[in-house]
C-alpha cells in the first residue's frame, strides 16, 4: 500500500523528494501541534458541545498530521516511520509556525489562534488540491472540506465573542492583541517554500493573501472588531526556532514513546 | 454578571435522503445558528446524518402523561382501523 502510494506520487510528479521533504513535514508538524494544543481543551472546554467541537477539531487535524507525516517518511526514503517523525525528534528539528503552539489560553485565545490558522489552512489547502504532486493534492483535498468546517466554526466565534458581551468582547481584543502577530509567519515562504512556488508545487503565497485578508476583514467587520493595524510579524518556528511553549508541549507528547521506547497499544 | 444558561434545544437528524428527520437528542446553545453546528458535533460525528432540525425544546407542547387513558386507550379495541382486512391479490409484490 505505501509502496504503491510512492510509486504513483514520484511517477506523476519530477518534484524533487528532497526538496519536498521539508514542506510536508512543516505541514505535518502543524497539524500535529496544534491538534495536540486543541486535544488539551478535551474535558475542559467552557461547555460539553465545544468541548466535543475542539475534540474534533484536533482529530481532523491528527488524521490530516499522519497522511503528511506518512508520505514525508517515503518522500525521506531513510526508514524512519511516520512515528518516529512525530515523536522522536527534538524541539529544534520541528518546522511548524510559532502560533501553532501557542498556548490555549482563555477560549479567545483559542479561537483567535484558530481563527488565524483556519484562514491560512482553507486558502492553502485550496491551492494544494489542485497541485501537481499528486500524493499532497490527494491529501489537501481530504482536509479542505474538514478546513471549511474549521473555518466556519472559528469565524462564528470571532463574531460570537466580538459583538457579544463586554467580557467576551474585552477577552477577544486581548487575543487579537497577543496572537495577531503570529499569522505573518504563515505566509511568510521559506527558502524551501520559495523553491516549490518556483516550480508551481506550492501555491503563491502572496496570491493567496488577498482572499484571505478580504476574508478576516469581512469577519471582523461582523464582529464589530476593528481590524488590528499591521505588526511586526513574529517568525522562526518554520525554521526550526521555537517559543519556549514547544518543548513542554513535546515532553507532554512524546512521553510515551521517550519513556517506553517502541511501545504500542 | 448574571449567569445565563443558554437555551434547551431539541435535535432531529435525517440518515439517509427521504427517510425521516428523527428525535436523536437534545442540546444546549445561544440561538438556532449555534445549535445547528453544535448538533452537526455533537450527533453527527459517525456519519449519522444528512440533514439536521433545531427546535427550541420550549415550543414543543406534549401530552400530558396523566390523559394517557383517556388518549390512547381508546384505540385499543379498534383493529377495524388497521387496513388488515383485505385479501391481496397475488400479483401485488411488497406489501
Amino acid at each position: 500500500m505505501l509502496t504503491q502510494d510512492f510509486t504513483n506520487a514520484t511517477a506523476t510528479s519530477a518534484t524533487e523528494p528532497s526538496l519536498l521533504f521539508p514542506f510536508v513535514l512543516q505541514l505535518a508538524d502543524t497539524s500535529l501541534i496544534l491538534a495536540h494544543r486543541l486535544s488539551e481543551w478535551c474535558g475542559h472546554g467552557p461547555i460539553l458541545e465545544q468541548d466535543l467541537a475542539m475534540a474534533n477539531i484536533a482529530l481532523d487535524l491528527l488524521g490530516e498530521a499522519r497522511s503528511y507525516y506518512q508520505y514525508a517518511a517515503e518522500l525521506e526514503g531513510k526508514g524512519r516511520t511516520e512515528d518516529d517523525l512525530a515523536y522522536l525528534r527534538s524541539a529544534v528539528e520541528y518546522r511548524n509556525p510559532l502560533l501553532v503552539e501557542q498556548p490555549n489560553g482563555d477560549f479567545a485565545h483559542t479561537v483567535v489562534r484558530q481563527f488565524l490558522f483556519d484562514n491560512y489552512h482553507y486558502h492553502l489547502l485550496k491551492g494544494l488540491k489542485d497541485g501537481p504532486d499528486t500524493h499532497l493534492a490527494g491529501i489537501a483535498e481530504k482536509s479542505f472540506k474538514e478546513a471549511a468546517y474549521h473555518l466556519k466554526w472559528s469565524s462564528e466565534w470571532i463574531i460570537r465573542l466580538g459583538d457579544g458581551t463586554a467580557e467576551s468582547r474585552q477577552r477577544l481584543d486581548k487575543a487579537i492583541a497577543a496572537l495577531w502577530r503570529f499569522a505573518g509567519e504563515l505566509t511568510t515562504p521559506t527558502p524551501a517554500e520559495t523553491a516549490l512556488q518556483d516550480i508551481g508545487v506550492v501555491p503563491d503565497y502572496a496570491a493567496l493573501l488577498p482572499a484571505m485578508q478580504t476574508y478576516a476583514a469581512q469577519v471582523l467587520a461582523e464582529a464589530t472588531v476593528p481590524e488590528p493595524t499591521a505588526v511586526f510579524a513574529q517568525q522562526g518556528g518554520k525554521t526550526g526556532r521555537h517559543s519556549e511553549h514547544l518543548g513542554y508541549l513535546l515532553s507532554e507528547l512524546q512521553y510515551m514513546q521517550r519513556t517506553y521506547p517502541g511501545m504500542t497499544w | 454578571m448574571t449567569q445565563q444558561e443558554w437555551p434547551l434545544w431539541e435535535v432531529f437528524i435525517r440518515s439517509k435522503q427521504g427517510l425521516d428527520h428523527k428525535h436523536v437528542g437534545s442540546l444546549h446553545a445561544a440561538d438556532a445558528a449555534m445549535a445547528v453546528q453544535n448538533a452537526r458535533d455533537v450527533y453527527t460525528r459517525r456519519l449519522e446524518g444528512v440533514s439536521i432540525w433545531v427546535v427550541e425544546s420550549k415550543h414543543i407542547h406534549a401530552s400530558n402523561p396523566d390523559d394517557a387513558e383517556a388518549f390512547f386507550d381508546p384505540a385499543a379495541d379498534k383493529v377495524y382501523r388497521h387496513p388488515t382486512f383485505y385479501d391481496v391479490p397475488d400479483s401485488i409484490k411488497h406489501m
